[in-house]
């Protein structure tokens, strides 16, 4: 069954493949068909090595599918090779799955758009890619489907090419990330310079057995690949793209910057666990860059009106979770919060594409509201989803995985009460801005009428994923509810399992302040924004909520301070040097050449004598250099 | 004789003349050949003067081809009227 | 033998001058045969003898032939011995002369140098000859006869009135206006227009 491994990456590129040669000549029906059947193979093939996987675990706990060499330098010799463990396998599965309900919700919502054909085309190129990312047995290969989804990012971002803001929101996302890919880059080289192999798993061996702890180069790979997780995971410094990024059409929302390819860096870090375990400093980097960024993007939550840029700094701010989990050592608990985070952030964004369709691409809440009898399938699904992401106690698949993250920043020893509370905060700050969006969508006035009303297929991937943000948690019940750690225990024999410290209070204790701090936060978020608008309204008004809002709003004015740091300065170094001095030498170098051909053009008189007495004069000079040799 | 043909190359204007003396330059090339050969008893002389028999006869058909077209062209057999390509 | 040798070599020489300072054309070419005959005389003395009759058979009939063919075609006449005159000045051959002498004092130097000129071997049969030609000289041959045929193709393209470019049909034209004379119009107006 294992060695069906190559077909889950190969039939959704073959998809692409097609639909990107075929695609402009084919009706819609059969390049929906290739393009959602390519996935839907893919996905079963998932689930039958899944099954395999957990009837029959391969020995050693992993399988590795050598297909070919990729190049072979001087000892250096990529394979392209997929390797298979618990964590790869969750990813993937999670990946196949989701791509293949969101590719079933996109054939109904990009049904009357011209690039159809097209859209499906990127959208298989991204699944390919991010499964050859998840798959990928050696950092280089995994570095093609990382640069891959960061090429797919960018054609679906700028999918509707002919409005350019959406295009300099998809050049946005590219360079940004390419900063983020750059500090990767150097990170490889680094790993194969100093360890001499680019392969995942003989590179963590060698890591553990060459370095230290708190060896210098740990920290600088660490550091340098954190780098790239936060460009793709748009983590604390990078994160300016994604909101922008939602200029793209909303099933790619879902499904790249929400569900899969934002949380390759997370996958990366946890690949590499090795490297941080080895280094303090780099572990401590990446708790710090997830707790600021948590809690930043929370906060810029609060102020946004756009539908989905709440949900796209709602990912920031989850996926600086993941981090925090990762930074703490809870690394199942991170892979856990990927996987439901992954069911209901993608729920939430196919919930409002479908508000934003019957809006007729509106995507203002304030000009939304009442909207709860006229579209139930998506109040409802937001409902859920919503729940799900401020993680409501025991019925969420949300409460489950954040709680444990949690859990870990307080038990483990590397954490501590103040990471513990600050997380705490942020659940707060989740819970108030997730059910802002609610009321003020969903309830209250009815400024608008929504006008038409979305079919099966877009309803039955918003059900199902409905149903696995409930009960997608169910699969690691913690032991004070007396269930079993099934999903931490599977992962164990890819990860290690996050360490016991000496906690303040236990578990139950931390989910139930947990749980309080929810309640809090959906409290205060109905009192502000559905029992007393006016008053979130003056507090808005009043100088400090101005200015804070006007903050915040602009994403704490990261990008206004990349345009003064680095966008002008570049800009007027262009302009001042708009003569090119460099080009000085060149210019030169053309101008000789000019003058060569001056003077050799005379000899070109078009007489074949002429020719003929050049070559005689040049016979004579060669052997007299012959004779007198 | 080599020496003469190119000689007569250089000097003379006719296309004509030219092409004759081109003659005589691949005659004197293959007479070299052939001279050594019979001095070193070898039969590849003889075997280049065969290929040179045959270049000249090629260059001799293409080379007159082109004579006839360029005095169609310029009604003369000037080989200086045919600069029109000079640099 | 050694005497006809060196007569013939030096008839070779002085037609092959004789030729070159020929003003007619027809007179030029009938040096050049001579000078041909000459080194077919040359090539016998040498022992040579298949490659004599070769170039009896082939520069002096074939090539030749060629070579009057085109001039009765173009038939010159008395003003293109004027032309010439005009061309052909003493003085135009200090240059040239002096350049072949370089070369040719050259050629002997080195040739000095190698080595002392010994009384020739056996002489080369046309077996050996043969033999060499289809042994290891065989991809030469075939090399040969490629250009022989891209040569004849050549050759009818670009003498074909119907060649393309600019160069059709109003040349055709001219070339019977001035050139008149009936053995111009019998072999330049081959039967190739349909009147």
């Amino acid at each position: 069954m294992f060695h069906l491994l190559w077909l889950v990456p190969a039939l959704p590129f073959a998809g692409a493949a097609i639909l990107m040669l075929f695609g402009p000549r084919m009706s819609r029906r059969p390049a929906a068909w290739i393009g959602c059947g390519s996935i839907g193979v893919s996905a079963a093939i998932s689930i039958l090595i899944a099954w395999r996987f957990l009837a029959q675990p391969p020995a050693g706990g992993s399988y590795t599918q050598q297909l070919w060499t990729w190049m072979s330098v001087a000892g250096f010799q990529p394979g392209i090779a997929f390797y298979l463990d618990a964590l790869s396998l969750v990813m993937m599965l999670v990946v196949t799955f989701v791509s293949f309900f969101i590719h079933l919700y996109s054939v109904e919502y990009m049904g009357d758009d011209e690039g159809f054909s097209r859209f499906f085309a990127y959208m298989n190129l991204f699944v390919a890619s991010m499964i050859v990312l998840v798959l990928g047995d050696n950092l280089l290969f995994l570095y093609l489907g990382w640069e891959g989804v960061g090429l797919c990012s960018y054609l679906l971002i700028g999918f509707w090419y002919t409005d350019p803001k959406n295009g300099l929101a998809a050049q946005k996302a590219f360079i940004v990330t390419r900063v983020g890919d750059t500090a990767m880059a150097l990170g490889l080289f680094l790993l194969f310079h100093q360890l001499g192999t680019i392969t995942i798993q003989p590179l963590m061996q060698a890591a553990q057995q060459h370095w230290a702890g708190g060896s210098p180069y740990a920290t600088a790979a660490g550091l340098l690949l954190l780098g790239g997780a936060c460009g793709k995971s748009a983590q604390l410094p990078l994160q300016t793209w994604l909101p922008d990024a939602m200029a793209g059409p909303t099933p790619t929302s879902a499904l790249i910057h929400a569900a899969t390819m934002v949380t390759a860096g997370v996958y990366l870090i946890a690949r590499t666990h090795v490297l941080y375990s080895l280094s303090p400093v780099a572990q401590t980097a990446v708790t710090v860059v997830g707790l600021a960024t948590l809690l930043v993007a929370g906060f810029a939550a609060l102020t946004q009106d756009d539908i989905k840029r709440i949900l796209a700094y709602s990912t920031i701010s989850q996926i600086g979770y993941m981090f925090f989990g990762l930074g703490v050592g809870a690394w199942t608990a991170a892979i856990f919060h990927f996987m439901t985070h992954a069911f209901f952030k993608a729920l939430l964004f196919l919930a409002s594409g479908m508000v934003i369709t019957s809006m007729h691409h509106e995507q203002n809440i304030f000009k939304m509201g009442g909207l709860r009898k006229e579209l139930p399938l998506a109040y409802w699904a937001f409902v859920i989803g919503g729940c799900s992401l401020a993680g409501v106690p025991l019925v969420t698949a949300g409460f489950y995985s954040k709680g444990l993250i949690l859990w870990g920043a307080l038990s483990s020893p590397r954490g501590s009460e103040t990471l513990w509370a600050l997380g705490v905060f942020g659940v707060f700050l989740t819970a108030l801005y997730t059910f802002r969006l609610i009321f003020i969508v969903f309830h209250g006035p009815c400024h608008h009428k929504p006008s038409q009303k979305t079919g099966m297929t877009m309803g039955v991937p918003v059900i199902v994923l409905c149903v696995l943000s409930l009960v997608g948690g169910f699969v690691n019940l913690p032991a004070w509810l007396g269930g079993h750690p099934w999903f931490v225990n599977f992962l164990g024999a890819a990860l290690p399992a996050t360490a016991e410290g000496h906690p303040a209070f236990g578990e139950l204790a931390s989910e139930g302040l947990v749980s309080l701090a929810l309640a809090i936060g959906l409290v205060a978020a109905w009192y502000f924004f559905l029992k007393r608008r006016e008053l979130s309204e003056w507090l808005a008004s009043t100088g400090l909520g101005r200015l804070l809002h006007r903050w915040w709003y602009n994403d704490w004015g990261m990008d206004w301070l990349y345009d003064r740091l680095f966008v002008r300065p570049v800009g007027w170094f262009a302009r001042a040097n708009k003569g090119d001095a460099v080009d000085l030498v060149y210019d030169g170098a053309a101008a000789v050449t000019r003058l060569g051909w001056r003077a050799l053009r005379t000899t070109e008189t078009g007489r074949v004598r002429w020719y003929a007495a050049g070559l005689l004069v040049g016979t004579v000079i060669f052997v007299m250099i012959l004779a007198l040799l | 004789m080599f020496a003469l043909g190119l000689i007569g190359l250089l000097v003379r204007r006719n296309l004509l003349f030219i092409l004759m003396s081109i003659e005589v330059m691949l005659n004197a090339a293959g007479l070299a050949f052939v001279a050594a050969g019979a001095r070193w008893g070898q039969a590849d002389g003889q075997v280049m003067f065969l290929f040179i028999l045959a270049v000249a006869a090629a260059e001799v058909a293409v080379g007159l081809a082109l004579l006839l077209r360029l005095y169609h062209r310029f009604q003369s057999l000037d080989a200086d009227a045919a600069d029109e390509m000079r640099g | 033998m050694a005497v006809l040798f060196y007569i013939a070599a030096l008839v070779a020489v002085l037609s092959t001058v004789l030729m070159l300072t020929r003003l007619n054309s027809v007179h030029a070419l009938l040096y050049l045969t001579v000078s041909l005959l000459a080194v077919a005389v040359v090539f016998y003395t040498l022992g040579a003898i298949f490659m004599a009759v070769l170039e009896v058979v082939v520069y002096a009939g074939a090539i030749m032939v060629l070579f009057v063919f085109v001039v009765m075609v173009l038939n010159l006449g008395n003003r293109a011995v004027e032309i010439e005159r005009a061309w052909v000045r003493p003085g135009m051959f200090t240059g040239p002369v002096i350049l072949a002498a370089i070369l040719g004092f050259e050629v002997a130097y080195l040739l000095m140098r190698t080595g002392s000129f010994t009384a020739p071997a056996a002489p080369v049969g046309p077996r050996q000859v043969a033999l060499a030609l289809y042994g290891p000289y065989l991809l030469g041959v075939e090399l040969a006869s490629f250009l022989l045929l891209g040569a004849l193709v050549g050759a009818y393209h670009v003498g074909s009135r119907r060649a393309p470019g600019r160069m059709d049909g109003s040349g055709s034209d001219r070339i019977r206006v001035t050139a008149g004379g009936d053995l111009v119009r019998a072999g330049a107006d081959r039967p190739s227009r349909p009147a």
